[in-house]
């Protein structure tokens, strides 16, 4: 130990095994995967996943850029870790061909809200589980998305999510009020007059979230509900 | 260009390991003070600069918590939400008080135990000024919503960049103080400021530098993120806090190590095995599942180090554990080596399958950061502050009692924040367990303990104030004449 090249070669010779098993072997086995294509006869009917562009990759940078990855996950266990699937996060854990083009991915390591790994599949928006039943949505749409980024606590007492206020634009109705405006009551409802509209970045937001969908079964892992049929 | 020390006076030109002609204590005490003066610039500045990072982080940190329990808290001003919040927190806390800190604290021990001057200290003070316009920019970067995304690497590339040149210079002028070393390898606290110095920028522009490459994609991307991660706490902060403690505790104690060969196999265990605990972060998450099994069974076999270094630092107390009480280093030093050993117990627990299946998504894992970088890391800082500040500006430490309320804010509300959390983290974990327990039940559960880490952080908040003005009282050389130690019992006639 006296002899500086023996601490020398330690040095060296750990970092390089430590590279070399966390990122060097594991790039081998992740880098090389690629999308399933799932094929009927010869002819490719369904490709997963895909590289969503567009205002769907606006809203993940929006998501991105906001820390959402700080309170949610985007990522599903196993029944051997976790209740994930008995909370009907998913009906499949995920498995790393699911973020093949997520750059960065963004799975998150903490749940300090739901984890949203599937969000946008049909089942979580249409069958609303996992609620305060007083107030249970009939779904959660986009109209719904969007009002529980507004302000939280009008749809789910006792959330712990900071209302996105400022993704919204308070403005004066000029003739006929907006569509897009949102269906608020009480303390949170503008003065008459006035609507409440979302910002690019809150709709872009909310068309990500609702394509986040990874129920596509995966060769690799055992889904627990019978294959959906193809969107 | 960092040549040798050159000996203070022409009679003293003689190499260490013979007799010098003067007396060897005034020969010693002559060099010391030679290398000390050589070092005050750069460590004083990182010292400085470490400290101004902390009261940051010591806000950002009582937002942060304030907002869990208070979700509408400042959260109509973009940059101060939680999702931003958050990692400028993180990254103040660890690339702003716990690198700075650290680098000060690496300087002054490797010029100490190499018994080298430091030439042209400009160098270093100027690594540090670039490391922190990297960081500035980046926090500034990450509350303007422009971080990279990807958690533990938030940092923007191009300020990454600049704190890695920074760093550079520093990690350049540690290597030459090393090759030029005037004393055999002996000392354990070198070992592990060699292993910290090396480390450190291979880890931080691998994970950096290697997420852009364009092949590596998905989830490999949150690998490197969680294995730099733990590289950063693991080989950078841990190394250098050990290091610290190594010297400090035989130091002041007067005493050397209680065994070399136990420390020379914690540090090699160390070395091989703790690069290879960074998947822990991915438990149970879409990677290959040997990789975490790899990181599972090198976190116990690193029981191993902390097993062997507890043992030799508290072996070295033994008979002398009643300084704790006496000196503000062996307080702090001391606290810093329990809390090492609770974190490295309590990693071990986590780490497991069963454990970690109920604890991975919750605050527990910030309960065991917050005891590494702050119980641990910290309090060995703090506590090699109270030893080298006195050494660099020719007085002592103004008050005891201010010395006593850093201690018990730091120590109380460090505590109670780490229990807070951890508890908290348990709770909602139980929670998030039970599939029947909805999520504003989890809620409910967990703003009870939230609620207790805001109280943690103000008392953290008043003894990091306490501190940084004691600091710099003691920049201002406003404090008790040189010589006397300040112990806490004034009265008390034991040797620093």
């Amino acid at each position: 130990m006296n002899r500086p090249v023996y601490l020398f070669a330690g040095i060296i010779g750990s970092f390089a095994l430590s590279c070399y098993a966390l990122v060097l072997v594991p790039q081998q086995q992740i880098g090389s995967l690629q999308p399933q294509f799932g094929d009927d006869e010869g002819k490719i009917v369904d490709i997963y996943p895909i590289d969503n562009q567009g205002v769907v990759k606006a809203g993940r940078d929006v998501y991105a850029s906001e820390g959402c990855v700080y309170c949610h996950s985007q990522q599903v266990r196993d029944e051997q870790n976790g209740s994930d699937l008995a909370r009907s996060w998913g009906e499949r854990r995920t498995v790393a061909r699911d973020y093949l083009f997520e750059n960065p991915p963004l799975l998150g390591s903490m749940r300090l809200g739901p984890d949203l790994a599937n969000v946008g599949s049909s089942k979580w928006r249409d069958e609303p589980a996992d609620e305060d039943p007083n107030f249970k949505p009939a779904k959660r749409d986009a109209a719904w998305q969007l009002l529980h980024l507004y302000a939280p606590r009008t749809i789910m007492k006792d959330s712990g999510m900071p209302p996105y206020r400022y993704l919204f634009e308070r403005r004066k109705i000029s003739g006929q009020r907006s569509d897009e405006a949102l269906k608020l009551t009480g303390d949170d409802a503008p003065e008459p007059g006035y609507e409440i509209v979302p910002k690019p970045e809150a709709k872009a937001l909310v068309s990500y979230l609702l394509s986040l969908d990874r129920s596509h079964p995966l060769n690799e892992v055992k889904s627990a509900a019978p294959a959906p049929a193809a969107k | 260009m960092t040549a040798a020390a050159p000996a203070p006076s022409p009679t003293i030109t003689a190499p260490a390991p013979s007799k010098p002609t003067v007396s060897p204590y005034e020969y010693d005490a002559r060099e010391r003070s030679a290398i000390d003066a050589s070092t005050r610039g750069p460590v004083l500045f990182f010292f400085g600069n470490a400290i101004l990072w902390l009261l940051l982080a010591s806000v950002l940190g009582f937002i942060a918590s304030v907002q869990l329990h208070s979700p509408g808290f400042l959260a109509d001003i973009p940059f101060l939400t939680y999702g931003r919040i958050w990692p400028a927190y993180t990254n103040t806390m660890i690339y702003g008080w716990a690198s700075l800190s650290g680098m000060g604290v690496a300087i002054w021990l490797l010029a100490r135990l190499c018994r080298v001057s430091i030439k042209l200290p400009g160098v270093l003070v100027a690594g540090a000024i670039f490391w922190q316009i990297g960081l500035t920019v980046g926090i500034i970067g990450i509350l303007a919503g422009k971080t990279t995304g990807l958690e533990g690497l938030e940092i923007p590339r191009g300020s990454a960049a600049l704190m890695l040149f920074g760093y550079l210079l520093f990690g350049l002028w540690g290597a030459l103080i090393f090759g030029f070393r005037k004393q055999t390898l002996t000392f354990v606290s070198v070992w592990y400021l060699m292993a910290a110095i090396f480390w450190f920028p291979w880890t931080f522009a691998t994970a950096h530098f290697g997420v852009a490459l364009p092949n590596v994609h998905g989830v490999m991307q949150s690998l490197v993120a969680s294995w730099a991660t733990q590289n950063v706490l693991n080989l950078w902060l841990t190394s250098i806090g050990l290091a610290a403690a190594y010297y400090l505790i035989p130091k002041v104690i007067n005493r050397p190590i209680h065994s070399y060969n136990l420390a020379s196999i914690g540090f090699w265990t160390f070395l091989l095995v703790s690069g290879l605990t960074g998947a822990l972060r991915l438990s149970g998450g879409p990677i290959p599942a040997w990789v975490v099994s790899l990181s599972i069974s090198s976190t116990i076999l690193l029981l191993v180090q902390i097993a062997t270094v507890s043992a030799n630092l508290v072996l070295t107390m033994r008979g002398q554990l009643h300084m704790v009480y006496h000196s503000p280093t062996i307080r702090f030093t001391f606290f810093g080596v329990i809390a090492f050993m609770i974190s490295g117990v309590v990693a071990v627990l986590a780490s497991l399958r069963s454990v970690d299946r109920v604890l991975h998504f919750t605050l527990f894992q910030s309960a065991q950061m917050h005891l590494v970088v702050y119980a641990f890391f910290s309090m060995v800082m703090f506590g090699a502050m109270y030893y080298i500040l006195p050494r660099l500006v020719g007085c002592e430490w103004l008050s005891s009692s201010m010395i006593r309320f850093h201690f018990l804010g730091a120590a109380y509300g460090g505590g109670l924040l780490i229990i807070t959390t951890a508890l908290g983290g348990i709770a909602t974990g139980s929670a998030l367990a039970d599939p029947e327990v909805i999520f504003s039940q989890i809620n409910e559960v967990g703003s009870f303990y939230y609620i207790g880490r805001s109280l943690a952080w103000v008392l953290i908040f008043i003894a990091h104030l306490m501190f940084g003005l004691h600091f710099l009282l003691m920049l201002l050389r406003i404090g008790q004449p040189g010589g006397e130690p300040t112990l806490f019992d004034i009265h008390d006639e034991e040797a620093h």
